[in-house]
């Protein structure tokens, strides 16, 4: 067989796909709004002064970060522009706020946290667990919700902080962070919420919260890579993570990453702007392809808790197959998605969110997220669900495994 | 993404020899679902003892189903000794290499032909050449450990769980799909180090059956062996029960299961008694 290379011949025949391909993956990071991308340029161009120099180029891209925290600001409904501190995105922000309230309360040793954090959390866990602290993971059920039953008895006296996501990266469940908060204040610990994959998606206001400490990413929003926030409620006591200069009121060393954060001060005012339609256009989006793609696979199921989740995100296990196949070919037909896959990751097991959720790994290794945007389209959506069952049953088609004998 | 050659995504794109051979002459089953892998091979002999047609059936990533498609065009025209010569390198390399992270969807493509071969002696009731056989297969696929690792372990350490062994050698600590395995080895390790309570009991010399097994196994068999730097040797009789002891080659050959199941057991049921069950005894 004489074939063109790397090419499935003859799969996807009639199929067009739009031009540029189609972007489904916006949980993994996001294409930077073209407003932010302008508003970024002259930051590099001509106000590329050192906040902290006595000039006129320091002062201007000073007042751009300025600009941009009160705007960040206003996205989270904080009290002030001053409870923001800028860092270079989610992972930075998890570890400062759990290792920053740790060093606050050295007398407290004990973190709580659930088993689908992001690995910016359990990871970091992990590795104080190794260094004389007591890690309390809570576990989730089938549809990844957690126990607040459960939570109230974990939290102890000697507890530090209390950290807990306010949506999950890759099924998109939405945890209460509020009642979560409640408890957790009830306790007297910090409540720190990873809301990377929240901002821009739900509505969150501050100045109503109980949440203590908040990191968020600015590339998950459209806004360049690079560049975070952290949130820390006033009066909340937090030692620094990155020491040094007195940038960020000595709260954050380092020279600013000015063109990231005023990328990131745009992209939340667009955020805010667009939150409406987030949930309504994206989520009709979402929603159609997951009707269209249950309708049209057999043996597929979606992850996760339906009515409770990011608008954008859907997570679906097509069972019997193995989840880098199916990225491959629908890369070759120019979709970009993820899988929960061992295989795609290089780890050994497949996404510990799903095991954690107890789906079997029948269905794990056969998960895909994808992860919707303001700028997918309905064309779209019904391509991808036009693709998907060609590259579901060519798959199945490889596969030994026996559904009759539910073994292979 | 992974940085896979074109020839790795041309076979994954176009997998050749997608499905089950018609009246194979050998069927093997490596992986399982929960480890993300899982392979069927299957192979038609010509009659000159040539792999005529090679398929296969794939759960797995990309590089699990390359491999598997690239194996069944180069073991076409192969002999059986030709083929078992095969090894995971051997397949990465005609993919034109493979991640290091992959390596093992390759190591998985050997282990299917091995088994496939292996399935095929035992449709012959005929022993399994030892030269064939990894004499140290990978036990735990997820963590890639030896058995001979495991076995060391468990002797040196009195290693006595499952939970044990995972925590002394990470075996067992992926997709627990050898879990089985490692308590087998540990139940084998265990009997194998404790002090028979006494002299076994002497052959039955009164059993009529005894002459013509002792004929069978140190002449026919024996000499079979012999030929693969082995041996075999008749301890007892007991009742229905054979006990043999496998000594030479065949003595640390992990097929030497196969080879008494398969074929020593097969030749004194159909000359002496269809009753006889073979027993190995352990030194």
């Amino acid at each position: 067989m004489n074939v063109e290379p790397a090419r499935p011949v003859d799969l996807f025949a009639g199929l067009q796909p739009p031009a540029g391909g189609v972007y489904m993956d916006n949980n993994a990071t996001t294409r930077v709004a073209p407003e932010v991308l302008a508003a970024v340029l002259s930051y590099y161009e001509e106000h590329y002064g050192n906040p902290s120099s006595m000039h006129s180029f320091g002062a201007r891209a000073g007042a751009g970060v300025d600009e941009a925290r009160a705007r960040v600001a206003a996205l989270l409904g904080a009290g002030s522009p001053g409870e923001i501190i800028f860092t270079a995105g989610g992972s930075e922000g998890d570890n400062h706020a759990i290792v920053g309230t740790l060093h606050a309360y050295p007398e407290k040793r004990h973190i709580v946290t659930t088993a689908v954090e992001h690995p910016a959390v359990l990871g970091l866990c992990r590795s104080l667990s190794k260094r004389g602290y007591e890690v309390t993971i809570l576990g989730v059920d089938t549809k990844g919700r957690l126990d607040l039953d459960e939570l109230r008895d974990a939290i102890r006296p000697d507890t530090a902080i209390v950290s807990v996501m306010a949506a999950n990266n890759e099924t998109g469940v939405i945890f209460d962070t509020e009642r979560v908060g409640a408890i957790v204040k009830e306790q007297g610990a910090v409540f720190h919420v990873d809301a990377v994959q929240a901002v821009g998606k739900l509505p969150l206001d501050m100045s109503a919260s109980t949440v203590d400490l908040l990191s968020l990413s600015g590339h998950k929003l459209h806004a360049p890579k690079g560049v975070g926030a952290l949130y820390v409620r006033r009066g909340t006591k937090l030692r620094p993570l990155i020491m040094g200069g007195h940038q960020e009121r000595s709260r954050r060393a380092g020279t600013e990453n000015v063109p990231g954060i005023v990328g990131l001060g745009a992209a939340c005012d667009l955020a805010a702007a667009n939150l409406e339609r987030e949930n309504t256009v994206v989520r009709a989006l979402r929603d159609r392809l997951e009707e269209k793609l249950l309708a049209a696979v057999p043996d597929c199921r979606v992850n996760g808790e339906r009515g409770n989740r990011l608008p954008n995100t859907t997570n679906i296990s097509f069972d019997y197959i193995e989840g880098e196949g199916i990225l491959l070919l629908m890369d070759r037909a120019g979709i970009a998605a993820s899988s929960g896959s061992a295989c795609t990751s290089g780890s050994l097991e497949p996404s510990h969110v799903l095991l954690a959720m107890d789906v079997p790994f029948i269905s794990a290794h056969g998960s895909i997220r994808f992860s919707l945007s303001r700028y997918n389209t309905a064309d779209e959506v019904d391509y991808v669900a036009a693709v998907l069952p060609r590259i579901v049953e060519r798959l199945r088609a490889i596969t030994p495994f026996d559904k009759e004998r539910q073994t292979f | 993404m992974w940085n896979y050659s074109d020839k790795v995504l041309d076979h994954f794109m176009n997998p050749r020899n997608v499905g089950e051979v018609e009246n194979p002459d050998g069927v093997g089953e490596v992986g399982s679902m929960a480890c993300g892998d899982a392979l069927r091979f299957s192979f038609r002999l010509d009659e000159e003892g040539r792999i005529a047609e090679a398929k296969f059936q794939t759960f797995g990533c990309g590089s699990a189903i390359a491999s598997s498609s690239i194996l069944t065009e180069m073991v076409v025209g192969m002999t059986l000794d030709e083929a078992g010569r095969i090894t995971n390198q051997d397949i990465a390399e005609a993919l034109g290499g493979l991640p290091r992270e992959k390596m093992h969807c390759s190591v998985m493509g050997r282990e299917a032909l091995e088994a496939a071969m292996l399935d095929h002696y035992k449709r012959l009731g005929r022993g399994v050449p030892c030269t064939l056989i990894d004499q140290d297969p990978e036990l735990c696929h997820c963590y890639q450990v030896k058995t001979s690792t495991v076995r060391e372990a468990i002797l040196r350490h009195g290693l006595e769980t499952v939970e044990d062994v995972t925590n002394h050698t990470k075996a067992g600590g992926g997709c627990t799909s050898c879990h089985p395995e490692i308590e087998a080895l540990i139940a084998e390790c265990r009997a194998g180090t404790q002090v028979p309570a006494a002299a076994p009991p002497a052959p039955a010399a009164d059993d009529p059956r005894l002459e013509r097994v002792r004929d069978l196994v140190e002449h026919d068999i024996a000499r079979a062996l012999r030929t693969d730097g082995g041996d075999i040797e008749l301890v007892r009789i007991e009742g229905d029960e054979v006990y043999v002891r496998l000594v030479g080659a065949c003595a640390s050959c992990p097929s030497s299961q196969a080879t008494i199941k398969g074929w020593v057991e097969g030749q004194l049921r159909e000359h002496v008694d269809s009753a006889l069950v073979v027993i190995e005894v352990k030194m």
